[in-house]
């Protein structure tokens, strides 16, 4: 049905630390232009099966072919040493050589170009988020990996966020793999869903996953509902200025 | 005034210094100090087998550093010890057998205390020759790698991620540091070089705010370290190498005076 260049390709990948595995049996493809998501509850493995999608972990089981060498990826959790003097402007620079009208493209996408000459150590968990997101869209990535993207960012500004990786992947056609627990995101703005828990439960897009009984028993009956109330309520988009754009 | 010994000096120390700066940053940012330390104290051993086996002595240091940072990562992936513990094992270690193999070399005489201290007042053309080429080398490897390394000092995960290769480029920088320590051992002795890749560097970390300042000002402190330390040798006629770790540490104290202005005009 979508005939574009294949991005990646995880076919039967796992990994075990210490003979117990965190997650195994994981195939899935994201293509050119594709948002592919995880979902699964807490511990199910989908940091993991990012991880391994990304080459990050070595010793794994299964196959992991990638096919491009752009890759953005916002990890869930990043430690970074705060002694080392580094500000947002040297951080959206870490693996690419940008422009300055590239880095503040990126950093006024997200919100925070004002932020641009200031300590990474002096923002909050918010701004530090938006600006993982302007780092990893900042060098027009083909597949971005984007692990729990909006954790931290007020209401308002996830809304705004998620729009903006919907429209960047429209931009720059790249292949998205995301790991979200926002179902409603999950379901609107998703090609392919893949439900996790230590293995795949179920796969396909969200019209097939949301009927399928091991998701209804992983997230409850409300979960199920999901794609019939979004669908309902949400047959328009609004502009920046309030206004109604019909489809 | 000066003499021809005093010049030779200055110019390994400017040689040593335009080193250190740039990889001390490294060693600090990546909580490195301590492995640092350890390749030093494996000096000791590295000079003795040079002894033994009669070979270049920088390159038996460098060829045993190089084994122990090899070691160490083999005992990181085999135990549950944490990282501390690990190198005070290597680094006690490698020092005590380094002494115990001096007292079996009963024929050759062998000043401990030099090779602890360093005398960089007995440098001569060929020692200024081997710091020059060998520190251009280094730092012309630095620049490098300098993104993919800083890249993984960063983050680990994000480098990968982003195709940096960061287990590689971490293998480079310690090749590189082994290679400091071996062409150093003879100027400022392995107590003092540990000395003069942190010092300079944590300075430097109190007075700037990004990572290229920090290198910057980093060599500038290592260069006036120097310099102060070494003139200060002359007037005072104390020890040369002590003399430009204490400068450095002087010089560490005023930069600690600039951080308490700046904490008080955030207020």
């Amino acid at each position: 049905m979508n005939d574009k260049k294949i991005l990646l390709k995880v076919e039967n990948a796992g990994i075990s630390i210490n003979g117990k595995p965190l997650v195994r049996g994981v195939s899935l493809e994201i293509k050119k232009g594709q948002i592919v998501t995880l979902i699964g509850p807490n511990g199910s493995g989908k940091s993991t099966t990012a991880k391994i999608a990304l080459g990050i972990y070595k010793n794994i089981d299964g196959r992991v072919q990638k096919f491009t060498k752009k890759v953005g990826y916002v990890p869930q959790k990043i430690s970074i040493d705060w002694t080392l003097p580094i500000r947002v402007i040297d951080f959206m620079n870490l693996t690419e050589n940008l422009t300055e009208d590239q880095i503040d493209i990126s950093l006024n996408l997200t919100g925070v170009n004002h932020l641009k000459n200031k300590s990474l150590s002096n923002l909050s968990g918010g701004e530090f988020q938006r600006v993982l997101i302007a780092r990893a869209i900042s060098k027009e990535p083909e597949l971005l990996v984007l692990d729990e993207p909006v954790q931290g960012v007020d209401f308002k500004g996830e809304i705004a966020l998620y729009e903006l990786i919907k429209k960047i992947s429209e931009k720059l056609d790249c292949g998205i793999l995301l790991i979200s627990h926002d179902l409603h995101v999950v379901m609107s703005a998703t090609d392919f869903v893949v439900c996790l828990n230590g293995h795949v439960c179920c796969s396909g897009t969200p019209q097939v996953v949301v009927q399928n009984d091991k998701y209804r028993e992983l997230f409850g009956d409300r979960a199920s509902n999901i794609l019939s109330l979004y669908e309902h309520k949400h047959d328009h988009t609004h502009s920046q200025d309030g206004t109604i754009d019909n489809k | 005034m000066l003499n021809d010994f005093f010049i030779r000096a200055l110019l390994a120390g400017v040689g040593i210094a335009l080193i250190t700066g740039p990889l001390g940053c490294f060693v600090v940012w990546r909580r490195l100090s301590f492995f640092a330390g350890t390749l030093a104290h494996s000096a000791l051993l590295g000079v003795t087998m040079a002894l033994v086996f009669e070979i270049n002595i920088a390159f038996s240091v460098f060829l045993i550093s190089a084994v122990l940072a090899i070691f160490l990562l083999q005992l990181q992936k085999k135990t549950n010890l944490p990282n501390d513990a690990l190198l005070g094992l290597l680094a006690h270690s490698s020092l005590a057998i380094g002494l115990v193999i001096i007292g079996f070399l009963t024929t050759i005489r062998f000043d401990v205390m030099g090779l602890l201290f360093g005398d960089i007042l007995a440098v001569d053309e060929n020692d200024l020759l081997f710091i020059w080429v060998g520190g251009a080398f280094i730092l012309l490897v630095l620049k490098l790698i300098w993104k993919p390394l800083f890249a993984s000092t960063i983050n680990y995960e994000l480098a990968e991620a982003e195709g940096m290769k960061p287990d590689k480029y971490n293998a480079i920088f310690t090749i590189l540091m082994a290679a400091i320590i071996a062409i150093s051992i003879k100027i400022v002795g392995l107590l003092l070089i540990t000395g003069m890749l942190i010092i300079p560097a944590a300075l430097a970390r109190n007075i700037s705010n990004n990572p290229v300042q920090m290198v910057i000002l980093s060599t500038v402190g290592g260069l006036l370290s120097i310099l102060i330390g070494l003139f200060s040798s002359l007037e005072f006629n104390t020890a040369s190498g002590p003399s430009i770790i204490a400068a450095a540490l002087f010089l560490f104290l005023v930069s600690l005076i600039k951080v308490r202005k700046f904490s008080e005009l955030k207020k």
